[in-house]
């Protein structure tokens, strides 16, 4: 299948927010016709565990819309107070829900039924001792030279 | 609304699904069969006019009409 385009991802984000786009590019390739593979290093290894605890974290984060004004009243410091994060992930969950965005899980499911290869950094597992059983089947553990393999053929080479 | 064989509701689905809903509908579909979709994300109108050009399966009918976005998709 050598005429097919390939498009090569490196996602290395392990937040809510940043666990979007190489799903969904990923899955829309793939029903462009693309033949895809994603390469998840350190943070981005997060994307790959069976169950999600992803999160998004108004800190240090000034592009992120906060409801009821909040970004007025609340000032910087205020993003870092206690069950922030928590609050804010919640109310993104059921943003996106009530949009009708995917969620993530629903997307990496999507991906897997479209055969979008996904490769886990095996560097970055041993570094954080981070235990195979935690992570989705079907992944190949690889490193860098793995990556470029595939990422040397494609077309659209993309870091997340 | 002309006749089609197939028919899919993405109402409420935002991108990427409608596409990829559309897709797997297609996959289960004869070549010369016709999809019709139902949508009500704005951004699809420009992708499936995308969509099509990639794939190759021509974009017969794109309409809106009181908001929803009505297309007829050919696979080719």
């Amino acid at each position: 299948m050598s005429d097919e385009k390939k498009l090569a991802i490196i996602a290395t984000k392990g937040t809510l927010d940043w666990a979007y786009p190489p799903f969904i590019l990923a899955s829309t390739a793939a029903a462009l016709g693309y033949e895809v593979q994603i390469f998840f290093t350190f943070y981005g290894l997060q994307l790959l565990k069976k169950k999600l605890n992803l999160k998004v974290s108004p800190l240090g984060n000034p592009g992120m819309p906060m409801p009821m004004g909040m970004d007025k009243w609340f000032p910087v410091l205020g993003t870092a107070l206690p069950g922030m994060e928590a609050v804010m992930t919640a109310m993104m969950k059921n943003k996106m829900k009530s949009k009708g965005v995917a969620s993530v899980e629903e997307l990496r499911g999507l991906c897997d039924e479209a055969e979008v290869k996904m490769i886990a950094c095996q560097m970055t597992v041993d570094l954080f001792d981070m235990p195979t059983s935690e992570f989705i089947d079907g992944l190949e553990f690889g490193g860098a030279a793995t990556f470029f393999e595939f990422a040397g053929e494609a077309d659209i080479t993309l870091y997340i | 609304m002309a006749n089609f064989d197939t028919e899919l509701d993405a109402s409420g689905l935002n991108c990427p699904l409608p596409i990829l809903r559309a897709k797997k509908s297609l996959a289960g579909m004869e070549s010369g069969q016709t999809l019709h979709i139902i949508a009500t994300d704005p951004g699809s109108v420009k992708d499936f006019e995308a969509f099509a050009k990639q794939t190759g399966n021509s974009l017969m009918e794109s309409k809106e009409d009181g908001g929803k976005f009505y297309f007829l998709i050919k696979k080719a």
